[in-house]
């Protein structure tokens, strides 16, 4: 038999994992760009808004529903750097915290708008449901499968980074990016790929955590905390700091919710800034 | 850049402190509400007390170039001294106002060594973090602030003896100006000094200012410490003059609001925080009247626009036009 200690740490690691999907992009493109994208939950809560109308509406069935969250998400973001982001590539951070904070609030409102301001439940397949018993260990399905995505997601990120043509030119970008127009590479297109790529994970994080944290439209400012506090902890630029991060943070607030329930969220935040104090580049930074 | 003083350095800080008319008039038109809007002067009260918190962030991001996510915690810190002040000591409302100011400024100090190290991301989400914090702290010492509930039970006692506080606000906008007047004379003269002409330097050039002997850091502590102490007054006018605190004075909506009005009226001008919270709090008052909940999408809408086309805000855009007007 097992120690409940392990039940925290796992579901720690599952709330992790999809707190690592939700901030793995803004991670790249922030290392990329150093574009301060706090609109980046907004594609998130898109995401989740796909997934519930497929389903709900139109009852898709929940896998098929993820990839739809993907795309739509990718999309947005594509026409969104056509027209607004790429303005601002140069502009000081004030002002891109400004534009994306204006859009975050936008995408607000028109949730709101649309699907009011309650909770968006969904009904998950029967098999995804329920839990079982390991050695003591009470496992929910849901998170195990949260689990699998994230390191699915994971090996498929470092993969294409460290094996690909692209992989090699997001690096060579992140690492000296004058250095890496000199050479050629077509930074600008780069980064809208990766920009893509990055918002669509957040789509898809956003469509799975309905089921753990629910959708509603303060979605895109709830959950940019935690995004931005894996982000600066586990360093800009680094998939592997984001992953870190991630699971520190889920398992920190996992575990600060079970054993100091009245410290409500003080932990994480005070994980950051001790993090942050101690290196203000993050856990895996190098500026 | 075409005005690079040629002048004394003396004569041109004292050229930029002197009045213009157009100031004069300015604090005139601050006086029309109690004959014009006589309704309205609990908002213009609000008014004067947003206008006072964003020229105390005007003083960090304006001039000195720090960006704070989280700079409604020493708003939040004012207003909460402030208000169990007058429960547990008494109700005079200017000791109350400066044990605000004192208890936001000791903390703004202990914060600023942190401050002071960082730039760009790393310091937006410090000053995010520490707000955060600060919000969650004060959520879970409910036996103290009244946790979600807000503070209850603020009396205070009539200003300088004479004006009790009314239900239409006459005493307290007339208040609330006149701390916002003193305060601005003193950020007038702050940022008319050559301290102030360093706070620019640091702004444009984070590491040339040491090199010709200014020294960044301590310059940042000492204009973080001031920021937060007028952030400390604004939150305790707010706390005496509707007589609760809640934990929304803490909240980030309450900083980002502030940036949006500092950035709407246009951010490093004196008046650009006054003529921000002007502009945002009389819009949010008609919006609110329409569709509560979907003022955020204006405010949205105003910030991407801000942004795309009024870089330095209704000022400087304002500023321009002057100038081109003038050049003809």
């Amino acid at each position: 038999m097992l120690p409940p200690v392990f039940g925290v740490l796992f579901d720690g690691i599952a709330y992790g994992m999809l707190l690592f999907v939700l901030s793995v992009g803004l991670s790249v493109t922030l290392g990329l760009m150093n574009f301060v994208n706090l609109a980046h939950c907004a594609f998130a809560m898109l995401g989740g808004y796909v997934t519930v109308i497929l389903m709900r509406d139109l009852h898709w069935p929940f896998f098929a529903t993820l990839p739809m969250a993907f795309c739509a998400a990718a999309l947005l973001s594509i026409v969104v750097e056509r027209i607004l982001y790429r303005r601002l590539y140069r502009a000081s951070d004030l002002d891109q915290v400004l534009l994306t904070i204006g859009l975050a609030f936008i995408s607000v409102a028109i949730a709101a708008w649309f699907f009011g301001t309650q909770q968006q439940p969904i009904t998950l397949p029967s098999y995804l449901h329920g839990s079982f018993n390991v050695m003591g260990l009470n496992i929910a399905a849901y998170r195990l499968f949260l689990i699998a995505i994230g390191i699915v997601v994971t090996v498929m990120l470092i993969v294409t980074v460290e094996h690909t043509r692209f992989g090699a030119q997001v690096r060579a970008a992140v690492d000296n990016q004058r250095m890496a127009r000199g050479l050629g590479i077509d930074v600008d297109r780069t980064f809208a790929i990766t920009f893509a790529l990055g918002s669509g994970l957040a789509g898809l994080g956003g469509a799975l955590a309905i089921e753990i944290v629910g959708l509603d439209p303060q979605f895109a400012f709830t959950y940019l905390v935690y995004v931005l506090i894996i982000v600066s902890v586990g360093g800009l630029g680094s998939i592997g700091g984001s992953f870190a991060a991630a699971c520190l943070i889920g398992v920190s607030d996992i575990a600060g919710k079970y054993y100091a329930p009245q410290l409500g969220a003080f932990l994480i935040y005070l994980v950051m800034v001790a993090v942050l104090m101690w290196r203000p580049a993050g856990l895996f930074g190098r500026r | 850049m075409t005005d690079i003083p040629t002048v004394a350095p003396q004569l041109y800080l004292q050229s930029r402190s002197r009045w213009r008319p157009i100031e004069i008039v300015f604090w005139l038109a601050t006086l029309l509400p109690f004959w014009l809007f006589p309704d309205y002067l609990s908002l213009a009260s609000q008014i004067a007390v947003a206008s006072l918190f964003a020229l105390s962030l005007d003083l960090i991001l304006g001039y000195a170039g720090v960006v704070s996510l989280g700079h409604a915690a020493f708003f939040g810190l004012g207003a909460y001294t402030a208000g169990l002040f007058s429960i547990y000591v008494w109700g005079e409302v200017f000791t109350g106002l400066i044990a605000g100011a004192a208890v936001a400024a000791l903390v703004g100090y202990a914060s600023s060594f942190i401050i002071s190290r960082f730039r760009h991301l790393t310091l937006i989400m410090i000053t995010l973090g520490l707000g955060l914090l600060l919000h969650e702290a004060a959520n879970s010492a409910g036996w103290l602030t009244g946790g979600s509930d807000g503070l209850q039970g603020i009396e205070v006692w009539k200003v300088a003896g004479l004006f009790s506080f009314d239900l239409y606000g006459v005493t307290a906008y007339s208040y609330t100006l006149g701390v916002l007047f003193v305060v601005f004379l003193a950020a007038r003269r702050l940022i008319n000094s050559p301290f102030g002409l360093a706070l620019r330097g640091i702004r444009e050039n984070f590491v040339r200012m040491p090199a010709i002997g200014a020294d960044s850091n301590s310059h940042i502590r000492k204009v973080y410490t001031i920021s937060a102490a007028l952030a400390g007054v604004a939150g305790a006018l707010i706390a005496q003059t509707t007589q609760t605190v809640s934990l929304e004075a803490l909240s980030f909506e309450r900083s980002a609001d502030v940036l949006v009005m500092l950035v709407l009226g246009g951010a490093g001008r004196l008046y650009g925080g006054l003529i921000g919270a002007a502009v945002f709090m009389i819009a949010r008052d008609q919006f609110s009247g329409i569709a509560p909940q979907y003022w955020y999408f204006w405010i949205g809408i105003l910030l991407v626009v801000v942004v795309m086309l009024l870089p330095n805000g209704i000022l400087g855009g304002l500023s321009k036009i002057f100038a081109r007007w003038s050049r003809r």
